[in-house]
């Protein structure tokens, strides 16, 4: 069994540490993984993405191929379009619905959403607002995590909680604690809408 | 004990050079190479064991202060980004004469479909050429494992070793298991002491070593193990791959490959397994990430009898990074099922931070020199090189780490003023301190903004070696001091800022302008650690 995600979004969004929690599950699960990340010129306010793979296979490339991606998770939604010739036709759209505008022209947000909605398998979610109602306002990535969690098959939400809890453990019970908070907020909302 | 981690193939390489006992790494800054070092300067191992770790002014200075600690007796690593290996070639090549002594590799990584760089040199060449041999893994695991024997081969043949990574291995993370530590060696000194000497007499006796070694060393590329050479039943085709070329192959064979490959991770071309191929093979395809290395030695003059696939005949694109897609595509196979691409999305290309000291400076300087239709700006490389872009467009080139202010010399002596350079203060105490001494020399007519943030922001925030001293600097090469200015880049500073731009355009020699205020990623950085230290 294995998923291919692609975790999109814009430089400085926080798409690292959804990766490392996922990672952190997988180590300790013993899933093989490979994770290819952007860094350098591209992180100064452009479009970011990571390659994540997860297998119970050993996987040969650090890139995913055209069609085969089973999971895009982004947290800007124009950035999740950007992908779609990566995803396979039962792949699934996890995204947020909140614009990051910092380029001129920036293509209507109704074609936007609706060409999201064409593509089937698609989870629209305003993470910044459920992030406020839980009073988790810096956490909105987890959120994403908690609504991807709902169709990331190869990893439970447990699992994941259990990487939240350990990767944030430095920063104290408290930051843990709204992660936590945020992470099952978006789980319970992809439930509900998917 | 073995332990499991999740690693940066950067990281990997760190942290396998640690194992391996390591006594100091040695770098300058450049995407994709600097997580190598960024990890040791955390690691325990580093502080326990005292292993030097500090950046070196540029890749030059990196390779020659690793060449004296591999003089010294002890395990060196030296790494960059692929044009780095331009700025220290002087220095790698000549380390080809002198050889190591203790273990010295230096790790080059390359950057296809330039993501971050201004080209896509494959620094393999640079190994060909030096007599040196070169490892390139294919997976995070055998960068950690492959360090080690590195270091091991350099020692026991008395020569450098390049490893070399490509951006997609550098940056991408995978599990690793890791082994146990090994000390770091003692002083000891060369055994051959005379070959460190690269007067004429010395370097012709070590010239005919090496051409005998560089046989040896292939030799070792065909025996050691590192080169597979995988059989397979179909012998229409076989297939050569390059680092992690491999794993694009395999992704598109789950179930095994159905011709012979031999998976290369160690160089000089192991000639004998590629004549085996070509014997047994009808045609041959290589697939290599970066330039056709081993697709040019294959091809040589003469064409021989069998058909070789690769970069050059168009089987796979002549530049850019491989992917599973374009080798999916030269192995004959069909696309898989997919969406088709989506219509509303536009390209966001990065930008200079809101609040960033360069746009206030360029700001600035844009303002002047509207009055001025004659003038020529020459940058450098940096994030200020994104001052090129909408809004501020506000030089004309931009070539390598230096270049700025030394075209602006050549610009002046041509007649053209206003002339001006653009240039950070990392890269100008890398490569532009030296331009400054010739324009001082030449009493070139230019104006030098140094676009000062106090660190090597481009790739994330390391310190920069000038730091608080750039004035002195510029005093020392000798820039007239009433001719160095120093401006704060803020808007409310516009006037003030202007004025002195304008002065100092309109003096008739050398003057220099340092635009200085703290980068805003690292001061929000400072400021968060300040308040830490608070509670």
């Amino acid at each position: 069994m294995k998923q291919d995600i692609i975790l999109c979004g814009v430089g400085g969004q926080g798409i690292l540490s959804i990766a490392t929690i996922i990672g952190w599950a997988a180590l300790k699960e013993g899933i093989h993984l490979k994770q290819a990340e952007v860094h350098g010129m591209s992180q100064r306010g452009g479009d970011v993405q990571s390659n994540l793979r997860l297998s119970t296979e050993p996987i040969a490339s650090d890139l995913i191929a055209h069609g085969s991606c089973d999971l895009i998770i982004s947290l800007e939604p124009m950035e999740a379009l950007r992908y779609v010739q990566y995803l396979n036709p039962k792949g699934w759209v996890i995204t947020n619905t909140e614009p990051f505008v910092n380029i001129p022209n920036y293509p209507e947000m109704e074609n936007v959403n609706q060409e999201l909605k064409k593509l089937g398998n698609v989870i629209m979610i305003d993470v910044d607002a459920i992030a406020k109602e839980v009073k988790s306002p810096r956490s909105a990535n987890m959120v994403l995590l908690g609504a991807a969690a709902s169709v990331l098959e190869m990893l439970k939400p447990e699992q994941l909680l259990e990487g939240i809890s350990n990767v944030f453990a430095s920063k104290g019970e408290a930051i843990v604690e709204t992660n936590i908070a945020a992470f099952k907020a978006g789980y319970e909302f992809a439930q509900k809408n998917k | 004990m073995k332990t499991k981690h999740l690693l940066l193939g950067d990281e990997a390489l760190a942290l396998g050079a640690l194992h391996a006992g390591l006594s100091g790494v040695w770098a300058y800054p450049g995407t994709p190479s600097t997580e190598i070092t960024e990890f040791i300067q955390k690691s325990e191992i580093a502080r326990d064991g005292n292993v030097h770790c500090l950046w070196s002014a540029n890749e030059k200075t990196a390779m020659e202060e690793a060449l004296g600690m591999s003089y010294a007796g002890k395990r060196a690593l030296v790494c960059m980004k692929h044009v780095g290996m331009n700025v220290c070639a002087d220095a790698f090549v000549n380390s080809a004469v002198t050889g190591a002594n203790g273990g010295l590799v230096v790790v080059a990584c390359d950057d296809p479909s330039m993501h971050s760089s201004q080209n896509e040199q494959d620094s393999r060449f640079y190994a060909d050429f030096a007599m040196m041999p070169c490892f390139e893994p294919a997976s995070q695991q055998e960068a950690y494992d492959m360090v080690q024997r590195a270091f091991d081969y350099s020692e026991k043949n008395c020569i450098p070793v390049l490893m070399r990574l490509t951006t997609r291995m550098a940056h991408s993370r995978a599990i690793v298991e890791t082994s146990e530590q090994r000390q770091q060696n003692d002083i000891h000194f060369p055994k051959n002491p005379r070959q460190w000497v690269t007067l004429p007499v010395n370097a012709r006796v070590r010239n005919d070593q090496l051409v005998k070694d560089i046989l040896a060393f292939e030799e070792d590329a065909c025996t050691m193990g590192q080169n597979k050479y995988i059989d397979g039943k179909d012998h229409s085709m076989g297939i050569i791959t390059c680092g992690i070329a491999y794993n694009y192959l395999m992704e598109n064979y789950p179930d095994g490959c159905p011709f012979p490959v031999l998976k290369l991770t160690q160089y000089p071309l192991p000639k004998k397994l590629v004549r085996k191929m070509a014997a047994e093979c009808k045609s041959i395809m290589v697939i290599e990430e970066g330039q056709p290395l081993v697709e040019k030695i294959l091809r040589g003059v003469l064409d021989t009898p069998v058909e070789i696939k690769g970069r050059l005949d168009g089987t796979l694109p002549r530049t850019g990074e491989l992917n599973p897609d374009c080798v999916r595509a030269a192995l004959g196979m069909a696309p898989l099922e997919t969406h088709a691409a989506a219509q509303n999305t536009v390209p966001r290309p990065p930008a200079l931070c809101q609040g960033c000291g360069h746009r206030d400076f360029y700001t600035a300087l844009n303002n002047v020199l509207k009055n001025y239709e004659t003038a020529r700006v020459f940058a450098d490389i940096g994030c200020y090189t994104l001052g090129w872009l909408a809004p501020f467009h506000a030089f004309q080139t931009c070539v390598e780490m230096g270049a700025s202010l030394t075209m602006a010399i050549g610009a002046s002596k041509s007649g053209v003023h206003p002339s001006v350079a653009v240039i950070g203060d990392s890269t100008f105490t890398h490569s532009g301190m030296t331009g400054l001494l010739d324009a001082v020399n030449k009493n070139a007519n230019m104006t030098l903004c140094i676009s000062d943030n106090l660190t090597t922001g481009m790739t994330g925030g390391q310190d920069s070696a000038g730091t608080g001293r750039l004035e002195q600097i510029c005093y020392g090469v000798g820039v007239d001091p009433a001719h160095v200015r120093v401006i704060v880049p803020l808007p409310k500073n516009y006037p003030d800022m202007e004025r002195v731009i304008d002065e100092e355009i309109n003096y008739n020699g050398v003057s220099v302008i340092i635009a200085r205020r703290e980068c805003i990623q690292t001061a929000k950085r400072h400021a968060k650690a300040r308040a830490n230290a608070k509670k």
